[in-house]
């Protein structure tokens, strides 16, 4: 530091003062009001949940009863074999019902692959809303009915849509507010940052929610930002960033309640971030304990989001045992439903490959087509003639190969 | 309603007018991307659509690919017909897994119920002088890409026409504008724009006996000069501008190679595992026995694209084509 000074005033003419004129441009704003408060905001054991409207209380933790056994019983059916894969949000619940029920009939939810049961939760009929991960179909629902897109399996796409929808029913003149969910992995893809900005730049009417849960499959947080909070990051796009419980319901509720209505307002976006954990692996395919200790995970059992809303109800008479058995029958008879009606085969047409690719058929497709139906047919004739092999009519050889 | 009078226009005041005259008839019709707004576009394509329908309409985005072609997506969700400029060619890359994991599958992965009307126009090719990255021709990438429509105009005529087709398409087109004949000249009455032939044929812009010439884009006017300097040697050359590429036209293709028993494809962009490749086999699939010869290809060579003062090096010219046509006569050469 001291040489490096004397050297520059060696220099011939550096004891020449020349005032710099000031930069053109300055930064526009304080950026304290967009900072998140360091400690996350939390409403469960503290004396703010005497304010809590009980009706909701009993309402989030029927929904967290309910989606704890939906997490379990779906996990139960990825060993049965009646699921290729599911991630479970087992210990995610709050963040996922708190989505699912801040938002009003005409809204719109991006999930992430992680978020089935905050579509479920939202009123998607829970067969529909797991085809993606039985694997008859991508998506097992029209979104447009209840207004929530189809879970995205690539990270961070789904918030650019979000945007964009909520940009569109502005310009319409709509009241909608699209929420999107986004894991703490998928906070280090592009299309974060570029669906943020936007979303800033044009004050959509958005929300995004981040579920911070600790890792993206095996990689720790630590690994993934320095930033101080997630949180933190609205502030560089000009949004206010808000940092929450995500183990307690009615905090991501109300945080999220005061940001949708910040977006309704047209006031803008809203980041917040929700801290919870992933109690169960990453996926069933996933072996967790070479990536962290049982410990940690016992701390965060500790502060389990159904437990937590349980404790409460019952110190604030709002629940008793009646109540709590209530809602684990009730719970069963939806993982039962879901059971049964899991259980039965998929029926699927292996014409609607070609079904939904383009509006009007291509001539490629017509052909490819005509060729699976022949060996359709083929397959289904107990003494195949040659004949099947017109019926393909490709043009090609292909057909008569398969032969 | 005042007639205009058939004079020469370009490509890209008939691409400009393909864009305002859908946003007139079509309130759901938005144009976005980088500088598409006050500046009109680099290319000026979109000029005076942001004076005449206001940003909401015209909208200048902030610079980023991925997230210009994502927010489209979600417009088209909720019922908008979104018109996206990539600035250049190499420029769309960031937006690939936008096109590729949710623009080409929407339709597909919701059986139908969100299908994504969007057209993302790229201004593609060489010949233009343009520094590294302002010339890729990215065409086969798209079409290896299930649920994309990808066309490209050749005429003033089908600029206009095929741009309206597009974003009338319930499907994402994938509009690749040949940058070099943003300039090119035809005699065009904006008011009583000539029909066209539909996305998804090809047109014979010249008929001939001898061999077809199979191309699309900018390398039409190539193959149509190539025709004439041929006649010279003798050659009666058939061009067949594609216009699409996905879907092809086999019927218009194969008809015409079976009419002349050979073909050359050409094309600007690199030949490995280029267009040409799967054009070629095509053919040879459908024309057979038809066929005098092996269907040759004519592309640019495999390699990045060049710097500007070798790209005429690079770009196949008439002699090139020329060349290839003499080597039809495979009987001879054993």
């Amino acid at each position: 530091m001291k040489k490096s000074s004397t050297s520059v005033q060696e220099l011939p003419g550096a004891a020449v003062r020349r005032p710099t004129p000031p930069p053109a441009w300055q930064p526009r704003t304080d950026p304290a009001p967009l900072l998140p408060d360091p400690e996350p905001f939390r409403v469960l054991g503290t004396p703010a949940a005497a304010g809590a409207d009980p009706a909701l209380l009993l309402r989030l933790y029927t929904e967290l009863v309910r989606g704890r056994r939906y997490n379990t019983q779906a996990t139960a059916l990825t060993k049965q074999g009646r699921l290729a894969v599911y991630p479970s949000s087992t210990g995610q619940e709050a963040c996922e019902v708190a989505a699912a029920l801040v938002l009003e009939d005409r809204d719109w939810l991006f999930p992430s692959y992680r978020d089935t049961l905050a579509a479920v939760a939202r009123g998607l009929d829970p067969v529909q809303a797991l085809t993606l991960l039985r694997g008859d179909w991508h998506t097992g629902y029209d979104p447009h009915e209840h207004r929530v897109a189809p879970l995205s399996t690539p990270l961070a796409t789904q918030l650019p849509h979000a945007v964009g929808l909520a940009h569109a029913a502005r310009l319409k003149g709509d009241d909608v507010v699209a929420l999107a969910l986004v894991g703490d992995g998928g906070t280090s893809e592009g299309d974060f940052h570029e669906a943020l900005n936007f979303a800033a730049v044009w004050r959509a009417p958005v929300v995004f929610l981040v579920q911070n849960n600790g890792f993206a499959i095996s990689v720790p947080l630590a690994k993934q930002s320095a930033a101080p909070s997630l949180a933190h990051k609205a502030v560089g796009y000009g949004m206010p960033g808000r940092l929450v419980d995500g183990n307690d319901a009615i905090a991501v509720h109300t945080v999220l309640a005061e940001a949708m209505d910040r977006a309704r307002r047209g006031e803008g976006p809203t980041l917040v971030e929700a801290v919870t954990y992933r109690v169960e692996a990453h996926t069933n395919a996933d072996d967790a304990t070479r990536y962290r200790e049982d410990s940690e995970v016992q701390a965060w059992r500790a502060h389990d989001p159904v437990k937590l809303m349980e404790r409460e109800l019952l110190e604030r008479g709002v629940l008793d045992e009646a109540g709590i058995k209530k809602a684990a029958e009730g719970a069963e008879v939806m993982a039962a439903r879901l059971r049964e009606r899991m259980n039965a085969e998929p029926t699927l047409d292996p014409m609607d490959l070609f079904t939904h690719v383009y509006a009007e058929q291509t001539t490629q497709l017509a052909e490819q087509a005509a060729l699976l139906r022949a060996e359709l047919e083929a397959s289904a004739d107990p003494a195949p003639s040659g004949d099947a092999r017109d019926a393909g009519s490709t043009g090609g050889e292909a057909a008569g190969e398969r032969r | 309603m005042t007639t205009t009078a058939v004079k020469p226009a370009t490509m890209a005041s008939a691409l400009q007018r393909a864009l305002r005259d859908a946003m007139a008839e079509d309130p759901s019709v938005h144009v976005l991307g980088e500088d598409v707004g006050t500046l009109g576009g680099v290319f000026r394509i979109t000029d005076g659509l942001a004076a005449e329908f206001g940003d909401d309409r015209c909208t200048d985005t902030p610079l980023a690919e991925a997230g210009i072609l994502g927010t489209a997506v979600g417009m088209a969700m909720y019922g908008l017909r979104p018109v996206v400029e990539m600035q250049f060619d190499a420029f769309a890359y960031p937006s690939f897994e936008q096109l590729i994991s949710h623009v080409a599958k929407m339709r597909n992965r919701t059986r139908g119920a969100m299908p994504l009307p969007i057209t993302v126009r790229v201004p593609y090719g060489g010949g233009i002088g343009g520094v590294e990255h302002h010339s890729d021709s990215s065409e086969a990438y798209y079409m290896a890409t299930a649920g994309l429509h990808v066309v490209t105009p050749a005429t003033v005529d089908d600029a206009y026409g095929m741009l309206r087709a597009a974003i009338a398409s319930d499907d994402p087109v994938v509009f690749l504008e040949p940058k070099r004949l943003y300039w090119s000249k035809a005699q065009w009455s904006p008011d009583e724009p000539a029909a066209v032939e539909p996305i998804g044929r090809a047109v014979v812009r010249r008929r001939g006996t001898s061999a077809t010439l199979i191309t699309y884009g900018p390398s039409v006017p190539v193959c149509l000069e190539a025709a004439e300097a041929a006649r010279a040697e003798g050659w009666d050359l058939e061009v067949v501008d594609l216009r699409s590429l996905v879907p092809f036209d086999d019927e218009t293709v194969a008809a015409s190679v079976r009419r002349t028993g050979r073909a050359v494809v050409v094309h600007e962009s690199t030949g490995f595992g280029g267009p040409g490749g799967e054009i070629a086999a095509r053919v040879t699939e459908r024309c057979f026995h038809h066929l005098e010869a092996p269907v040759l290809r004519v592309a640019g060579f495999d390699i990045p694209y060049p710097p500007p003062m070798l790209e005429r090096h690079h770009l196949p010219g008439v002699d090139r084509v020329l060349d290839a046509v003499a080597r039809l006569q495979w009987e001879t050469e054993s």
